[in-house]
């Protein structure tokens, strides 16, 4: 058995593991409750697991949980809600950017973080940001569109 | 519904209440969608016949309505616009409008999702029996209020005098009372100009949740008790189980093996024990490793046994393709469509909770109702004492994995005697869904002096589907030997093997063969996609023959006002350049231009699509870049036409996906491309511009969406990729080993 202090979304969650090595995407959906970060691939091919760790985004179906003890975690939940969304998430609900929804939290994730670092994208640079990201039903036009969009909205942003 | 409606409430009860703690269960949130409404079991033995206007809906005493939809929302906007055409009909508020969508016990039986069929029929049966509903809620309230009908007005929700006065709110005339009445065929709908929420693009009620992780998804369910599960298929199709190792998972926490003939499962009270159990597992397996060769898919598909012929169309006579006569040239293709997989960007799901007497499953399942008797044969129970409950997936474009999840769960939940889930891992989706079928499509055109066309002969040989077979037979009871429907299906895999134009002599034959080297499912537009690439590719060819502009041979051979009008609306947004393909481009350049266009009318009865493109081809590699599309559809009226846009946009991007790059490979024992690096699908920096002509048409019936657009786009490529080199491509995908290939072959 293996003990992990996580913290996730500001709060400190403690993990009891059999495998020390179970990833960071079983803890946080089965352990900490928070569903919102999807299981795609187990390969880092898809991004549907996408979470941020201190700011960036990585692939939590890879990432050791334990590889993320002392810092801060933050998943789709921790962004924002339907009733106060983040700018990102407002942007991909003005946007209408959703299909089937299951690749959605890993896009707003991803495209959280590339704004953090670059507020001021060009679309290709967009384009560049989420090309890890696959989308299956075909909602990329209207991904593209809210991250710009969420750009302009955003401090600092265009 | 007397004794027996108490008899299946009571035995159902257990199950439908599970929903409740899912729903309410998540810290507090509620996740917005149909199946997570915390009442729900409330309506248990409510009718559920199809010609019931109480099987449709409820009208409670606060006012607000419940729709109960056989049809479900597959992030398709269903959910959006079912309570619109609700909220149009029955004069309600959208926002008291709640939906239940492919319960098995709560929901009729509107058949599968499937076809593009949701709100044509599904929406519709819907929309008559809220018209009905109103009419009967006029009736009462007239009488209530001592005025005839003439007299009274209805809005949100209140039947009104005209003339003033005190009205009488919906609640308060039926107050979760049932109507009783039958579904009115000829209830009178709105007319257009009364609208109010049809033709409205109303923002779905799901996309907030979606967007900030609390939709919930099939794959978030947790019940108590609840274990997870993982199915090990065998490592060739076909193959027997014959030993298992269960010593080899003794070391992880409470995992547990399942084993019913060669169905092999484990569960664990932790997922990922589950998964490690499902890894280090030792199993020796014997048999199978007898698919064909995969390198000869199509010579062996044109080669085998046909079960029989289907004439699709004949018309006139062929004798221009053998007479030989002066004046007459002929021109003679083939073309190859890939075995494709749906591509789920979530692997299928399913939670099932079997007790001795009883079974709820959840599942992703299109069509709950067809498989509900399925999953009771499989299990050893009556019908009505399984309830199979709908909740989102990852989209599945047809048959996906999603419903040999589910399977797989009940199989291990009866096993166990407690409930279990099964995610399926990204091998398991990729390597297991039943696969869209190969497509082998072989013309023969003769065309005389004027540059008409004297006749047009299709074969296609596809794999013939089994009559009646109710649904896709399922791995889970194929290995445990359980009993269940067999046979192979794709869907009407079988329309618009023939041209839309009205040329005068034609023949259009399937030949139907035995079998095929994968398990099938209807995917995507089922057989349409490959067709029409097909038929809109040959009659490019025929055009470049008779030196005629792409969009001009295609207007000269098309009587539909409708067809015309998307033609010409698409090439008009392309900024189209008449002039016969192929351009004549400078063979030295680094990178050919072109343009192309392509046409359907789906199942030549339903959505007219016109699609242009514009591509650049790079020789040196290969590479294929579609730089701008353009799309014009009319489907009738559109009941929400940001949906609809989303649903073409869906349709471009996917196929052009499915066009470039996709193609499912196997050895002799399995499929082998398991993974996103083997099956790569469409990226951020390959999407191109897409503009889109919608045509609203609110005096007409709507038609269908969720596939028509897809059928045109692999053709508009390959035509513009000709456009470009001069070099027909007529297998997909479209890969740029195949295009320099075929480059080379010019240049040689």
């Amino acid at each position: 058995m293996t003990r992990l202090t996580l913290r996730v979304n500001g709060a400190t969650r403690d993990v009891e593991l059999d495998d020390p090595d179970t990833p960071l995407l079983y803890v946080l959906r089965n352990d900490v409750g928070l569903t919102g970060t999807r299981f795609g691939c187990g390969l880092a091919q898809c991004g549907a697991c996408t979470v941020m760790v201190a700011g960036r985004a990585i692939r939590s179906c890879v990432t050791p949980a334990r590889a993320v003890v002392g810092q801060a975690v933050t998943t789709i939940e921790g962004l924002g809600s339907p009733e106060r969304p983040d700018p990102v998430q407002a942007a991909f609900i003005a946007e209408q950017a959703a299909q089937c929804g299951y690749c959605t939290a890993g896009m707003v994730v991803t495209a959280r973080a590339f704004l953090e670092q670059n507020p001021r994208p060009s679309e290709r640079e967009v384009r560049q940001a989420l090309a890890g990201n696959l989308c299956r039903c075909g909602s990329h036009l209207r991904v593209l569109r809210a991250v710009l969009r969420a750009a302009a909205a955003m401090p600092g942003g265009r | 519904m007397g004794g027996q409606g108490l008899s299946r409430r009571t035995f159902l009860k257990a199950g439908g209440a599970l929903v409740v703690g899912a729903g309410l269960g998540r810290r507090g949130v509620r996740p917005a969608g149909a199946q997570t409404i915390p009442s729900a079991d409330r309506f248990l033995g409510k009718p559920l016949a199809t010609d019931a206007v109480d099987s449709f809906l409820a009208i409670h005493a606060d006012g607000s309505v419940t729709l109960f939809s056989g049809k479900v929302d597959l992030g398709t906007g269903a959910r959006a616009a079912f309570r619109q055409m609700v909220a149009e009909e029955l004069d309600v508020p959208i926002e008291r409008i709640a939906m239940i969508e492919g319960d098995t016990a709560l929901t009729p039986d509107q058949g599968g999702t499937g076809g593009s069929y949701g709100v044509s029929r599904g929406g519709m049966q819907l929309r008559r029996a809220a018209a009905t509903a109103r009419q009967a809620l006029l009736g009462l309230a007239a009488s209530r209020l001592g005025r005839p009908v003439g007299d009274l007005e209805v809005g949100d929700g209140m039947v009104r005098p005209k003339a003033g006065g005190a009205g009488v709110s919906y609640g308060e005339l039926v107050g979760d009372r049932r109507l009783g009445l039958p579904v009115d065929p000829k209830a009178p709908l709105k007319a257009p100009k009364d609208f109010r929420y049809i033709g409205k693009s109303i923002p779905r009620p799901d996309v907030p949740a979606k967007v900030t992780g609390r939709n919930l998804y099939v794959h978030d369910l947790t019940l108590p008790g609840m274990l997870h599960g993982r199915a090990l298929r065998p490592p060739a199709v076909g193959a027997s189980l014959v030993s298992v190792d269960e010593a080899s998972i003794a070391a992880i926490p409470g995992a547990r093996v399942v084993r019913l003939g060669s169905f092999l499962g484990v569960v664990a009270e932790r997922e990922w024990d589950a998964v490690r159990a499902s890894r280090l597992l030792q199993t020796r397996w014997s048999g199978g490793g007898s698919l064909p060769d995969h390198a000869m898919l199509y010579d062996a598909l044109r080669a085998a046994a046909v079960v029989r012929d289907e004439t699709i169309a004949r018309r006139g006579d062929l004798s221009a393709l053998t007479a030989g006569a002066s004046g007459l040239r002929t021109l003679a293709a083939t073309y190859r469509w890939p075995i494709q997989t749906h591509g789920s960007i979530g692997p299928s799901c399913g939670v099932a909770d079997v007790r001795t007497d009883r079974a709820t499953v959840w599942t992703a399942s299109q069509a709950t109702h067809r498989f509900q008797p399925v999953f009771a044969r499989i299990l050893g129970l009556p019908t009505d004492r399984v309830r199979l409950i709908y909740l989102d997936g990852a989209g599945s474009y047809g048959q996906n994995g999603a419903d040999d999840a589910a399977c797989d769960a009940a199989l291990l939940s009866k096993a166990v005697g407690r409930p279990v889930r099964v995610q399926w891992m990204r091998e398991d989706e990729h390597g297991w869904d039943p696969k869209g079928p190969a497509h082998l499509l072989e013309f023969r055109a003769a065309m005389d002096d004027r540059g008409e066309v004297a006749a047009w002969e299709t074969q296609a040989w596809l794999p013939a589907s089994t009559a009646g077979l109710p649904t896709v037979p399922l791995l889970a009871p194929e290995a445990a030997g359980l009993p269940q429907p067999a046979g192979r299906s794709s869907g009407q895999i079988q329309q618009n093997v023939d041209p839309p134009y009205r040329f005068p002599n034609v023949y259009a034959v399937v030949h139907w063969v035995a079998d095929a080297p994968l398990r099938t499912s209807p995917i995507r537009a089922p057989g349409k996609v490959a067709n029409t690439f097909a038929v809109e590719s040959f009659t490019d060819e025929i055009a470049a023959l008779a030196g005629v502009d792409p969009v001009a041979f295609r207007l000269q051979h098309l009587t539909d006002a409708r067809g015309i009008e998307v033609l010409r609306t698409a090439a008009a947004r392309l900024g189209w350049q008449p002039r016969p393909s192929p351009r004549r481009a400078d063979p030295g350049a680094a990178v050919l231009t072109g343009r192309g266009i392509a046409y359907i009318h789906y199942k030549h009865e339903e959505t007219r699509v016109a699609m242009a493109m514009e591509v650049e081809v790079e020789p040196a590699s290969g590479r294929i870049r579609v730089t701008r599309v353009a799309c014009a559809q009319d489907c009738g009226l559109m009941i929400n036409p940001d949906c609809v846009r989303a649903q073409v946009e869906g349709n471009i991007l996917q196929t052009l996906s499915r066009a470039l790059h996709e193609e499912i490979v196997y050895d002799r024992q399995r499929v082998t491309t398991v993974t996103w690096a083997t099956y790569p699908i469409l990226t951020f920096p390959e999407v191109p511009a897409v503009e889109i002509d919608l045509i609203q048409r609110l005096d007409q019936p709507p038609l269908g969406v969720g596939e028509p657009a897809s059928a045109p786009v692999a053709a508009a490529l390959g035509n513009a990729v000709f456009d470009a080199t001069g070099i027909r491509l007529r297998t997909v995908p479209f890969r740029p080993d195949r295009v320099k290939a075929a480059l080379a072959g010019r240049a040689g």
